[in-house]
């Protein structure tokens, strides 16, 4: 097992730019998760690291060594693709194998079948193994491509969005047994996804990738509660973070036509007055009889515990988690306010959150 | 067959099985009548209207295989008694057995039939071989003009062969291929070659690229890879590409006729070239064009599979 660390990577197709200038650094035995939208550059970050593409520019250092000039066979990694890729007319314990009968190791006949045996326990295929892989369910695939993987000891574990390909209750499933398994086998592991909510559940610390370059890297809590820009708010949370232009006066923000004035914390609070973005997450929101600003209800969502509320306020949506139990409908008028705790407080311009500094 | 939905469908399929009932007899005539020629007494061979019903001998093939001279004055009947019975086949047709020593004199065409298999079958396998490598390069390889090459590649077809069959002819002549077998299966190769690129490109395209990936990333090479993965996967590609190659090569006549005389003749100059003097023996032609169908016919139906997956492809997707 390995750290990895990328140095100031850029990686370009073209007049493209995939990667960019991008530094980052996976501790051994993490799991670390790398999140971002479709075309961040997640998979090509995957592909650098594995030697499938060349950097542009920078170094891809793996515990300890410069990969610049190492062939794909000698980083000694594994790779889980998206779509499942298992040797066609292989059976089952052939592809599992291929990997062990490289050139590269020289295992004993005994020693290949004692890993197959404890790959396949592991994952729950033993019964598969004499099956060819066109037999095989979605999530049987998954398993045989990732058996591929843990056969051997590679130095890492790279994984492009395993679990896409699966129906909800499958990844569900499949998601607890791969943080299990990481945790068994004691890994280094980078998973691509860009589902927030496997990155959420699964990371031991979550990168968040925009457009080729690092929003904001921490664990989960950290990118949850104190997102750094406007990007990452929006991108990870369900539903997304609630966001409305204000004004930053004397510690308070003035949002939505001075209907709804929230006190800021932190940085904010001695930050230069003028036009900022409010953002303020929808379990954040307390909707009663009592609180400081009237809407009406636009939309309600029933999530079975909850409801997500849709409140309209003169122009401005804004989500509101609500308990299913309190009675809303649609076009009735509700009051609501924000706990001030827990608002951000972002550049209106360059977007960086300025409550959390 | 499918359960037929509706009456006007139940109509259609009838009428669709009449129009392929008649497709395959127009295209089987011609089969038919030179496979029934070859099995006709020669002189049913040529008759005003042709003669259907007839008892079907082996004397065409007979003749086909030894040598055979015309005779000046009929044969003595202790001679003909005492021939075995294949030998008096050849007398009733006016014409005696070449034999030096005791042997029989076999005719030039089990020579010629191995000239053909030769040339077809080494000139495939290194069309198919070099165009495999090729086409997998430019599918999975950026290169610098690679449309351009490919189009040059293509280019090479454009020209009907025929009008440069004088030129190579000379050349030919000049660096000493006349009448080789390494020439003409240059020739072929050439042929052959820019179709078994384009053609294999098509298959390899095919092939997803994360099958080679997994299997660089498992720790192998890149020509493992290749051998292991991609070839096996390419399998169908090669053989429908195989006979494609191979029928072109085999049925080759003009340059063929033109390059070769004696010692590699391919079967198809020979055959026409037994015409003979006097009267042309039809049957004996037949028979040999019978013979040399054969080959082309068995390894199109070994695979048959993979050559009807090769003219559709393109059309089916995982």
């Amino acid at each position: 097992m390995a750290n990895v660390r990328l140095d100031k990577v850029t990686k370009q197709f073209g007049a493209h730019t995939a990667v960019r200038d991008l530094s980052l650094d996976i501790a051994d035995g993490e799991f670390f998760v790398l999140l971002g939208p479709t075309g961040a550059g997640k998979t090509t970050i995957l592909r650098l690291i594995a030697g499938l593409d060349k950097p542009t520019a920078g170094r891809i250092v793996l515990g300890g060594e410069d990969m610049s000039d190492w062939t794909v066979a000698q980083r000694d990694v594994a790779l889980v693709f998206q779509y499942y890729s298992l040797y066609p007319r292989y059976t089952v314990r052939q592809n599992l194998e291929f990997p062990l009968k490289s050139k590269v190791h020289s295992y004993s006949r005994a020693e290949i079948d004692e890993r197959i045996e404890r790959a396949s326990k592991i994952l729950r295929i033993s019964h598969l193994l004499e099956r060819k892989t066109d037999r095989l369910s979605g999530g049987e695939m998954q398993r045989v491509a990732i058996g591929r993987a843990i056969v051997r000891e590679p130095r890492v574990f790279l994984m492009d969005e395993p679990l896409s390909n699966l129906d909800a209750k499958l990844r569900e499933a499949l998601r607890a047994e791969l943080k299990d398994l990481q945790m068994k086998l004691g890994g280094t592991f980078l998973f691509v996804t860009h589902d927030q909510i496997e990155a959420m559940s699964m990371g031991d610390k979550v990168g968040v990738l925009n457009d080729g370059q690092i929003a904001q890297v921490g664990t989960p809590q950290e990118i949850y509660n104190r997102p750094r820009d406007t990007f990452v708010a929006t991108f990870v949370g369900s539903p997304a973070m609630n966001l409305v232009p204000g004004d930053l006066a004397g510690g308070k923000v003035t949002a939505i036509d001075g209907k709804l004035v929230v006190p800021v914390n932190g940085h904010a609070g001695s930050a230069q007055a003028g036009g900022v973005t409010l953002g303020f997450r929808s379990e954040d929101i307390r909707v009663g009889p009592d609180e400081a600003t009237e809407a009406v209800v636009h939309d309600v969502e029933n999530h079975g515990v909850e409801q997500i509320v849709t409140l309209r306020i003169g122009g401005h949506l804004v989500k509101a988690t609500v308990p299913a139990n309190v009675p809303v409908t649609v076009e009735s008028k509700v009051r609501f306010g924000v706990d001030a705790a827990k608002v951000h407080c972002f550049d209106a311009k360059t977007g960086v959150n300025l409550t959390a500094g | 067959m499918a359960v037929v939905s509706s009456p006007r469908k139940a109509v259609f399929n009838r009428l669709a099985i009449v129009g392929v009932l008649i497709a395959t007899i127009v295209f089987l005539a011609p089969i038919y009548w030179i496979a029934s020629t070859a099995f006709k007494p020669r002189e049913l061979a040529t008759t005003v209207p042709p003669t259907v019903f007839f008892t079907p001998e082996i004397t065409p093939f007979i003749k086909l295989f030894v040598k055979r001279v015309q005779m000046t004055k009929p044969v003595d009947k202790a001679t003909y008694d005492a021939a075995p019975w294949w030998e008096q086949r050849i007398y009733d047709g006016g014409e005696r057995v070449l034999r030096t020593g005791g042997a029989v004199q076999l005719s030039a065409y089990p020579d010629r039939f191995m000239n053909s298999l030769i040339v077809a079958v080494i000139s495939t396998i290194l069309a198919v071989g070099f165009g495999t490598f090729t086409a997998y390069g430019f599918s999975r390889f950026k290169m610098a003009g690679e449309a351009d090459l490919l189009f040059f590649i293509l280019s090479t077809r454009m020209l009907p062969p025929i009008v440069v069959a004088i030129p190579m002819f000379l050349m030919y002549r000049a660096v000493g291929l006349n009448d080789t077998h390494v020439g003409l299966i240059i020739l072929y190769v050439a042929f052959n070659l820019s179709f078994s690129v384009w053609l294999m490109k098509g298959f390899m395209d095919e092939i997803p690229k994360e099958y080679e990936e997994a299997a660089l990333v498992d720790g192998y090479s890149r020509m493992q890879a290749f051998f292991k993965i991609v070839l096996p996967e390419a399998a169908t590609g090669i053989a429908a590409t195989a006979v494609f190659c191979f029928i072109t090569a085999w049925n080759e006549y003009a340059f063929a006729l033109m390059l070769t005389n004696r010692r590699a003749q391919t079967a198809p100059p020979f055959i026409p070239s037994q015409l003979g003097s006097g009267l042309p023996d039809w049957t004996t032609i037949a028979a040999g064009t019978v013979l040399f169908l054969l080959p082309v016919a068995i390894f199109t139906f070994v695979l048959r599979k993979h050559l009807l997956r090769g003219v559709t492809f393109g059309a089916i997707r995982k």
